[in-house]
């Protein structure tokens, strides 16, 4: 064929091709170009729940994520005065008392050191505080919203303490946030020198302002609020220095009459994150999903019981099973539409099995589960497909 | 060299591999991978910070009174500023603001926080120092305005809420050496956490 005829009856084909769809209606129109940034489809609507008198908490909407990871805009936020707008040229990390050299290390500085990243939780100590106050139209995200999963890179504390030396009566150092309220805890130096990162990063980009920007200390398995956000100083002593928010807050006093202080490490957990609360089930095959997390170490097992607790199953752990980090669990099942219970429950790698809120009670007092209560959750599947939020003790 | 790199040279060449042998025995290649992961003895990245610059941020109280400034108060000072700089959010007499409880005390050996319905936790039942107090009052409060109380008015403050929760009495006053002598009610009950056996934990 000459290239003249070819083309001809090209255009002729074209033509005809568009009259046709044209008439059956199917005209598509030319999406958008690429964007310098993102964004969420229209479709979807997520979002954090405030919470707090002085909307210092937002909770993660962990009913309508999927994985293991907490996208950053909707990381749980947890702060004391407001989230302060800091100058990455301003801030300054230092690390001074007990150590040979004290140090200010630009964020420059810091970016220059080896890096590391760490996929992680990170819970607030108060996570589940409302699990006796909830009725039972509660979503998951206003009761144990408080847990998020980030990558976090930085820079690991040890790598800093080696260059400022440590002098050897240090055992204590003292973290301190740049925001308005100047938020102080004490940390023990062993877990300064295993585990700890001086995080720039979450996800892949800085910090957000929320979560710390520009830097935050990470202590993987920790209490959130020992992750001090807005770090901008260490110091090294020999004893701690008693701050408010490890006296007057984040301690747990016990039926012995004690007071327990520096309860760091977030104990085993597995909430199922579907079917929960305002779920609508219809008779047949659904997966039941959830996400089981240890301070300790990493999950073992999580079993899910769909009779109340007459039997349980094990669930499957999807990979990867990180160490202190949120793992994904599911169970297919069938429901027969009769009215029933949905329970999990994790165990990790040292053999701790994640208790009831009523062995809680009995160890404890009621009184002390305001922080650390990681008693198994219940949502009772009504006959009418309804999914309730239910007080297991 | 990258020790990935230098394994796919040495896998494609024979030649390589024999010269490898010869000159380069393969401990060193292990050596030389490890050795450019190891730190160097310093990076020596940062500066030192000037003791000027360590002194305006090291505000930290330490329950021995280490950090405590000049200064002193009592609670006849403190009354007045609370009226004026605390008392919209915590109400009259450190009770019944719209924020935190700030006065509450407890007949001696009760203690029933463990309990269902237990009392508010506040600096008379529970806070087991009263530098913490200080400490915190001059980091962040007033709450809209942190960091604007002179080191007087934080010692009178902390004298009048001590005060008011029936730890101290009005005229007495408070300065580095007197106020980490107050000894508060729930110290000795504070412990820490002590629980060893991983599998086992409530
Ligand atoms: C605008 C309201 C406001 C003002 C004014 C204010 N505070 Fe507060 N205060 C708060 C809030 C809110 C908290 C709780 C902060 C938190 O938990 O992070 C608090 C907490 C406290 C606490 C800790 C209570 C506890 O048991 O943990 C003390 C002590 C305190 N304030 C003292 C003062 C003093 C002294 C002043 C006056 C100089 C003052 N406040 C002025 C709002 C205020």
């Amino acid at each position: 064929m000459k290239r003249r005829h070819f083309l001809k009856s090209m255009t002729a084909l074209g033509s005809t091709t568009l009259l046709a769809t044209q008439s059956h209606g199917d005209i598509r129109y030319l999406g958008p170009p690429a964007r310098t940034m993102g964004t969420r489809s229209i479709h979807e609507q997520l979002e954090k729940t405030l919470y707090g008198q002085m909307q210092t908490h937002a909770l993660t909407p962990l009913q309508d994520l999927h994985g293991i990871i907490t996208p950053s805009e909707l990381h749980f936020e947890r702060h004391h005065s407001g989230i302060p707008d800091i100058s990455p040229e301003q801030h300054h990390l230092y690390i001074h008392g007990l150590v040979n050299k004290p140090l200010k290390l630009s964020l420059q500085d810091l970016k220059r050191f080896p890096s590391v990243s760490r996929t992680c939780f990170i819970e607030c100590a108060g996570n589940c505080q409302d699990y006796f106050k909830k009725g039972p139209q509660t979503p998951l995200q206003q009761i144990a919203g408080m847990t998020s999963q980030s990558e976090w890179t930085g820079v690991k504390l040890a790598t800093l303490l080696r260059e400022t030396g440590l002098r050897k009566n240090a055992k204590w150092l003292l973290a301190e946030g740049g925001d308005a309220a100047l938020v102080t805890r004490s940390i023990p130096v062993d877990k300064a020198m295993d585990d700890a990162i001086i995080a720039y990063a979450q996800n892949g980009e800085a910090i957000r302002p929320e979560q710390g920007y520009p830097l935050r200390l990470l202590l993987p398995g920790w209490e959130g609020s020992s992750c001090v956000k807005w770090i901008r100083r260490l110091e090294v002593g020999d004893q701690p220095w008693m701050t408010r928010e490890e006296t007057a807050k984040y301690t747990d006093p016990l039926k012995d009459g004690t007071i327990r202080q520096f309860s760091f490490i977030m104990d085993t957990r597995s909430v199922i994150t579907t079917p929960t609360f305002p779920s609508q089930l219809e008779k047949g095959w659904h997966e039941i999903r959830g996400l089981a997390w240890s301070g300790r170490g990493k999950i073992k097992r999580v079993e899910v019981s769909t009779d109340g607790g007459g039997h349980w199953q094990p669930a499957r752990l999807q990979e990867p099973v990180l160490s202190m980090a949120h793992t994904r669990f599911n169970i297919p099942w069938q429901w027969n539409g009769k009215e029933t219970l949905l329970l999990s429950r994790a165990t990790d790698e040292n053999g701790y099995v994640q208790p009831t809120a009523s062995e809680l009670i009995h160890a404890r007092g009621i009184g002390s589960l305001r922080y650390h209560n990681n008693g198994i959750m219940g949502w009772r599947v009504k006959s009418d497909g309804s999914v309730l939020y239910e007080i297991v003790a | 060299m990258p020790a990935k790199l230098f394994r796919t040279v040495r896998q494609t060449s024979g030649l390589f591999i024999l010269m490898n042998a010869l000159l380069c025995p393969a401990q060193t290649l292990a050596q030389n991978e490890r050795q450019a992961h190891e730190h160097p003895e310093s990076f020596g990245l940062g500066t030192s910070p000037s003791n000027s610059e360590l002194a305006a941020m090291d505000t930290a109280i330490r329950p021995d009174g280490k950090g405590l400034p000049d200064g002193q108060g009592s609670a006849k000072e403190g009354q007045s500023i609370y009226e004026s700089k605390c008392q919209q959010c915590h109400g009259p007499k450190g009770e019944g603001g719209i924020n935190d409880k700030l006065v509450g005390t407890l007949p001696e050996g009760d203690f029933p926080f463990a309990e269902k319905g237990a009392p508010k936790k506040t600096i008379g039942n529970y806070w087991p120092y009263a530098t913490t107090l200080f400490d915190y009052i001059r980091r962040t409060m007033p709450y809209t305005l942190p960091g604007s109380l002179t080191n007087d008015e934080t010692y009178s403050l902390t004298a009048y809420l001590l005060y008011l929760n029936k730890l101290i009495p009005q005229d007495k006053v408070l300065n580095a050496q007197s106020l980490p002598e107050i000894t508060m009610p729930a110290q000795h009950r504070f412990k820490n956490d002590n629980r060893t056996q991983t599998d086992k934990i409530l």
